[in-house]
């Protein structure tokens, strides 16, 4: 964190000062684990193995928050009899088809609603079971499943059609928590040692840090970054430390709370406001071409859930509002039909995969530089290469606008200049303080900021970029009589300007928050109607600019409020600062503890009250009782603090809404030189893999390949590299591209201290500085000793410093929930610099050819 | 005037020649237990200051790519790798260099290293060096032109547009922080940003620390703040923690930018017990006067007063925002 987040880790720092203990897990020993009190090294994508290991022993030795768990989880719910765990199928879950690769999670369902869905439910991906039609449903199955389903329910839970039976002894052995418990018992420390290579003493003075610093008295909170996302498992990571964290009931409570930490300004925000193909604002679902016909088909799945997910239907008339304003009516279905649909997986990696294969012609980078940034570098370069045009805004002339010139590929031969077609157009954009707008960081606070300078030149804002391109497109269309154009022209697309033609950000706010009937802006997302006499164009932003204020303009210090601080910036929803902190009181209503008092009920006044504004409904009292019939928020009980979940519970087991799986875990990164010591099964079964002669992968515990490496930030660079590396007072604090090994790899290699070294995998070598350091060390897991080779990855061919891109040697297999590539991979290190030109293909083929790499299947890994 | 060369010195301002309305001495205290190593002090400094770049050489010294100050670098975060001891005594690699930092640990024999999980086996230091901004300052002393000359916030300040290159303050300063920039020919180093100082602003590095690692302020107040702070510390147990150059009885009288540091301070490359070089030029040009006097009368006086650059060109100094 303080390598990657400096800024941030200032409150680290903070909490430490007044008595915090910092623990850090990392495979490298950074600037964070030089100011933790603790650092834990751990074998890169290894850490199911160890936070299940700590679920184990918070579970096993009975140190979960009992009273927390038992009212606010589904601890007690029991599951589906046809449910067979991991630990039946050494290493599957029931319901796996081996054929596709994908699970039918019809057998993780509660018990009695697997049997009978409810009338709306017609999400062939959540409940297509033994009972499913086959056919063209199986295809609608098949495509809905790869669009990315899971990642739609990022604002609350998938639906389940009625609340389960319960069993608050948590002696059914159905239950929930008799399911966990057998599930984790393997995950013992001796096994973390086998799998993460973490000493047995070390791991119980973490688990009993954690445990004693939480329960009624005290919280614990966990940060982390792509360490535990980019990885094939990675949404299962952050769900074991969700379990985690909700065992210990460190959720909706003062100094709880898993925070992730994004990789770049507003990448929070770039989910709620989504760059992402399978959702909308607010993370309502793309529209699915078979199982959304129409708006009523669409939110027929929601409408009828508890929760607050139930008003789906007003979030989403609101949104088509705030598109096509006065266009959109009840007659046509409020413009429903202009939405485009999806039809299977359009994510990033994908959508390169269909650059080389022809199908997709142009391509938009913003701010983003994949020749360098994303994961194995030729396959984007060989994509980019093959389209017919390529829009470029960036701040700087970054690799992914000249690598048709001087790329790698250039240089081996594999692509020629005068054969690639891609007309590139360049477009220099202006930086975050020569435009005003908004960041939302992690805590979901939206921060406004002023434009400081006019950007120089041609540099163009994003938005004056794409309200220009939509009047253009528009004024070309104008007179067409196509219905294909009408989605376009429809468009409420008015902004005010300045004088220099720069749109107003504070007018496309007050969009985003919502105006009423009366044209005046929206408090509330209650206020939502589904009448069309709304319009907001991102339901959990609403309030943002509340009283025709920008609330997130807001800029009052913290020594003049209160510790929440409510008055400086703006937080989703409502301007809560911790969402789901009915949690904080117990279920009478009461504060857990004076130390730890934030939002509780005022018996008096008949309404929860504290701190924070409660997330709760109001005055709904805590020993309200809902009746059986009651959706939507009405059958929010007074005990449910989980409001966006449709049982009001927090999620121990996740009965619907994965791909892979109702448990996380652990399996092996795609490429291991170890065998997964936990199970028969090695990799993530339901893994996503992406077959192309670019993305061969190294065969698992192979000799050629025996090291693991992985990629990572320095704190003077920032990511690609192209804000930074292109500025001489960042650039002299790490002028070039470094390996980092430990001194017994470079013993076992020959390689010397500020020596070359060349990496290899299957895709790629690259060549690096050698810095041999006592911060990485060796890990030993049982027999076997395991090297990592760390690599900063922020270089390229461009820029004052050049150098190859370690992201060249990673490999596309993704989480099969929200298709992120595996950061870790195995490699080879020698010393010395890598071969030239052609050479360099003839090396690395020789590299493939050693280790039996079948370039016929080349994403075959040797491990199903 | 006084002008005195060494020992204590409570009003350095009024030493120098300033009149008793003189605002309080300030300075940095730069506590390296929270530093962080993000360089942003490093970074702010240069963006302020328009200092130029330093080269772009990978060091093999850690993360310490700038590796000492110098002309071009006035802030120079130091990142010192250094092996813990296990409680047998032993560095946990077998071959310790000695000089922490400097270079590639030693290889392990065999495996042992693997056996142990890297719990902590290394420990990393990080400390924002800086211009320390003497009681007693040598470079002061010995320039000729009067380009060096002491703040009324009790300051060294070089002023470019009189230095003339002499070099004379290179060898003169016990912690080798001023240099002359080649390319140029003249001396640089912290000004502990004079112009922002003029107009009520924490200087650049200062403002830009994320953790409050470098703190800016009063030097007395500063002081009681460090003296706690260790105290703090030694009562958490972090034994090790000590200050540096905040003791006004000390070799240079004091520094204005003093440190807390968690080991020796060769570990951070600072020396141990600097003495302010100049300290005895009063008895040797008592010597050496009396064998000039009978030869030639040369004016050395201006050798040994302190000078008090006319406020209004101190004043033009500074840049205004």
């Amino acid at each position: 964190m303080a390598e990657a987040h400096p800024v941030g880790f200032q409150w680290v720092m903070e909490a430490k000062r007044r008595g915090a203990k910092i623990i850090h897990v990392d495979p490298r020993f950074t600037r964070t684990s030089a100011v933790s009190d603790l650092h834990v090294p751990i074998r890169a994508g290894s850490d199911i193995a160890f936070l299940g290991a700590l679920v184990n022993h918070v579970l096993s030795n009975e140190l979960d928050f009992r009273e927390y768990v038992v009212a606010y989880t589904n601890a007690a719910s029991i599951i589906d009899e046809g449910f067979q765990d991991t630990e039946d199928l050494d290493g599957l879950f029931s319901g796996f088809d081996s054929e596709r690769s994908h699970y039918d999670p019809s057998t993780w369902q509660y018990e009695g609603t697997a049997a009978a869905p409810s009338a709306g439910q017609r999400d062939p991906a959540q409940d297509a079971g033994p009972n499913g039609a086959r056919g063209a449903e199986d295809e609608a199955h098949k495509s809905a499943h790869e669009a990315a389903k899971s990642e739609s329910h990022g604002s609350g839970g998938p639906a389940v059609s009625s609340k389960p039976p319960r069993d608050e002894t948590l002696q059914h052995p159905r239950c929930v928590y008799q399911i966990l418990k057998r599930h984790f018992a393997r995950y013992t420390p001796e096994m973390v040692q086998e799998v993460c290579g973490i000493d047995p003493d070390q791991f119980r003075e973490v688990a009993e840090a954690l445990t004693a610093n939480s329960g009624r008295e005290r919280t614990t909170a966990f940060c982390y970054a792509v360490g535990w996302t980019h990885h094939s498992t990675g949404a299962q990571m952050i769900r074991t430390a969700s379990i985690l964290q909700t065992l210990l009931g460190n959720i909706g409570r003062p100094g709880g709370g898993i925070m992730a930490l994004r990789g770049h300004a507003s990448i929070q925000g770039s989910t709620d406001i989504p760059t992402l193909f399978n959702i909308l604002p607010g993370y309502l679902p793309m529209p699915h071409a078979a199982m959304h016909r129409d708006l009523d088909e669409y939110v027929a799945s929601d409408a009828g859930a508890t929760g607050f997910w139930g008003n789906m239907k007003s979030y989403m008339v609101s949104l088509l509002k705030a598109y096509w304003g006065d266009a959109a009516t009840p007659e046509n279905d409020f413009c429903f039909d202009y939405l485009p649909r999806l039809t299977g997986d359009a994510s990033t990696y994908t959508t390169v995969k269909s650059m080389i294969d022809g199908g997709c012609k142009g391509y938009f980078l913003v701010g983003e530089n994949p020749a360098v940034g994303s994961a194995n570098g030729k396959m984007q370069r060989l994509g980019m290469a093959n389209l017919d045009w390529l829009v470029v805004r960036d701040l700087q002339m970054i690799e992914s606008a000249t690598f048709w010139q001087d790329g790698p590929e250039i240089e081996t031969g594999e692509l020629a200049t005068e054969e690639i077609g891609t007309e590139v157009f360049f477009l220099p954009a202006a930086s975050h303080v020569e435009k005003a707008g908004s960041f939302t960081q992690t805590q979901r606070m939206l921060q406004w900021r002023d434009k400081a300078v006019d950007p120089p030149g041609d540099c163009r804002s994003e938005l004056d970029f794409y309200f220009e391109l939509g009047n253009r497109i528009r004024e070309k269309l104008q007179d067409s009589t196509d219905e294909m154009d009408r989605p376009l022209l429809d468009l409420a697309w008015d902004y005010p300007v300045d004088e220099k033609g720069e749109p107003d950000g504070q007018a496309v706010l007050r969009e985003i928050n919502g105006t009423g009937p009366d044209g005046k802006a929206l408090s509330a997302y209650t206020e939502l109607e589904d009448d069309g006499s709304t319009a907001c164009g991102c339901w959990i932003y609403c309030g943002v600019y509340a009283d025709e204020v920008n609330q997130a303009r807001r800029r009052k210090p913290h020594w003049e409020q209160d510790y929440v601080a409510a008055e400086w910036g703006w937080v989703w929803p409502a301007n809560r600062r911790i969402i789901y902190n009915r949690a904080s009181a117990a279920p009478d209503g009461t504060p857990w503890s004076e130390r730890k008092k934030y939002v509780w009920w005022d018996a008096e006044a008949g309404k929860w009250t504290g701190s924070d504004v409660p997330d709760f409904i109001a005055d709904r009292a805590p020993d309200h009782v809902p009746p059986d019939d009651a959706r939507g928020p009405d059958a929010i009980g007074g005990q449910d603090p989980f409001v966006m979940q449709t049982d009001g519970k927090a999620w121990l087991y996740a009965p619907l809404g994965l791909a892979d799986g109702p448990l996380p875990t652990h399996y092996e990164p795609p490429e291991s030189p170890v065998r997964n010591p936990l199970y028969g099964q090695q990799n993530n079964p339901s893994r996503r893999k992406l077959a192309d002669a670019s993305n061969p992968i190294n065969p698992s515990y192979s000799d050629v390949f025996p090291y693991v490496f992985t990629t990572y930030r320095l704190t003077e660079h920032h990511t690609a590299g192209a804000m930074s590396r292109t500025l001489p007072y960042l650039t002299e604090l790490q002028p070039e591209p470094f390996c980092e090994v430990s001194p017994r790899l470079a013993a076992e290699r020959g390689l010397e201290h500020l020596g070359w070294a060349t990496i290899v995998t299957a895709r790629t070598a690259i060549e690096a500085r050698v810095l041999v350091t006592d911060r990485l060390r060796s890990l030993r897991l049982g027999d076997q000793v395991v090297e990592q080779v760390g690599l900063p990855y922020h270089w390229g061919r461009n820029g004052i410093t050049q150098g190859d891109s370690p992201n060249d040697l990673v490999n596309v297999t993704m989480d099969p929930n929200v298709y992120i590539q595996d950061k870790v991979g195995t490699c080879d290190i020698r010393p010395g610099r890598r071969p030239r030109g052609p050479a360099l293909t003839s090396y690395v083929e020789d590299y493939r050819r050693r280790a039996g790499v079948d370039m016929d299947d080349p994403t075959n890994g040797r491990t199903d | 005037m006084a002008n005195s060369l060494w020992g204590r010195l409570d009003d350095v301002q009024a030493d120098a020649g300033y009149d008793g309305a003189h605002p309080p001495r300030m300075g940095f205290f730069t506590d390296t237990s929270v530093c962080i190593g993000c360089k942003a002090c490093e970074v702010a400094c240069k963006e302020w200051n328009e200092v130029p770049d330093d080269g772009y050489e990978l060091s093999g010294m850690s993360y310490d790519n700038t590796q000492a100050l110098g002309a071009s670098t006035w802030r120079h975060v130091a990142f010192v790798e250094k092996p813990l001891e296990t409680s047998a005594g032993k560095p946990l690699t077998t071959t310790d260099l000695g000089l922490p930092g400097m270079g590639p640990p030693g290889a392990m024999e065999g495996d042992d290293q693997g056996a142990r999980s890297g719990d902590a086996g290394v420990r990393w230091l990080m400390s924002s060096d800086v211009c320390k901004h003497c009681t007693h300052a040598a470079c002061l002393d010995v320039c000729p032109t009067g380009s060096l000359f002491r703040t009324e916030f009790g300051t060294v300040v070089v002023q470019p547009d009189i230095c003339n290159g002499c070099g004379y303050c290179v060898p003169a300063c016990p912690y080798g922080v001023i240099d002359l920039r080649k390319e140029d020919g003249r001396a640089f180093k912290c000004t502990l940003c004079y112009d922002r100082l003029k107009v009520d602003e924490t200087p650049a590095c200062a403002k830009a620390c994320p953790t409050e690692s470098i703190q800016f302020g009063e030097l007395g107040e500063l002081r009681e703040r460090a003296h706690a702070r260790v105290e703090q510390l030694h009562e958490q147990g972090v034994d090790v923690a000590r200050l540096y150059g905040a003791d006004p009885e000390d070799g240079v009288g004091g520094d204005g930018a003093f440190f807390l540091l968690l080991d020796e301070p060769e570990v951070y490359g600072l020396p141990p017990d600097p003495v302010v070089t100049t300290r005895d030029l009063g008895s040797i040009w008592k010597h050496v006067g009396a064998a000039a006097a009978a030869m030639t009368g040369l004016g050395v006086a201006s050798f040994t007063s302190r000078r008090l650059v006319p406020r209004l060109l101190s004043t033009s100094l500074g840049r205004r925002r």
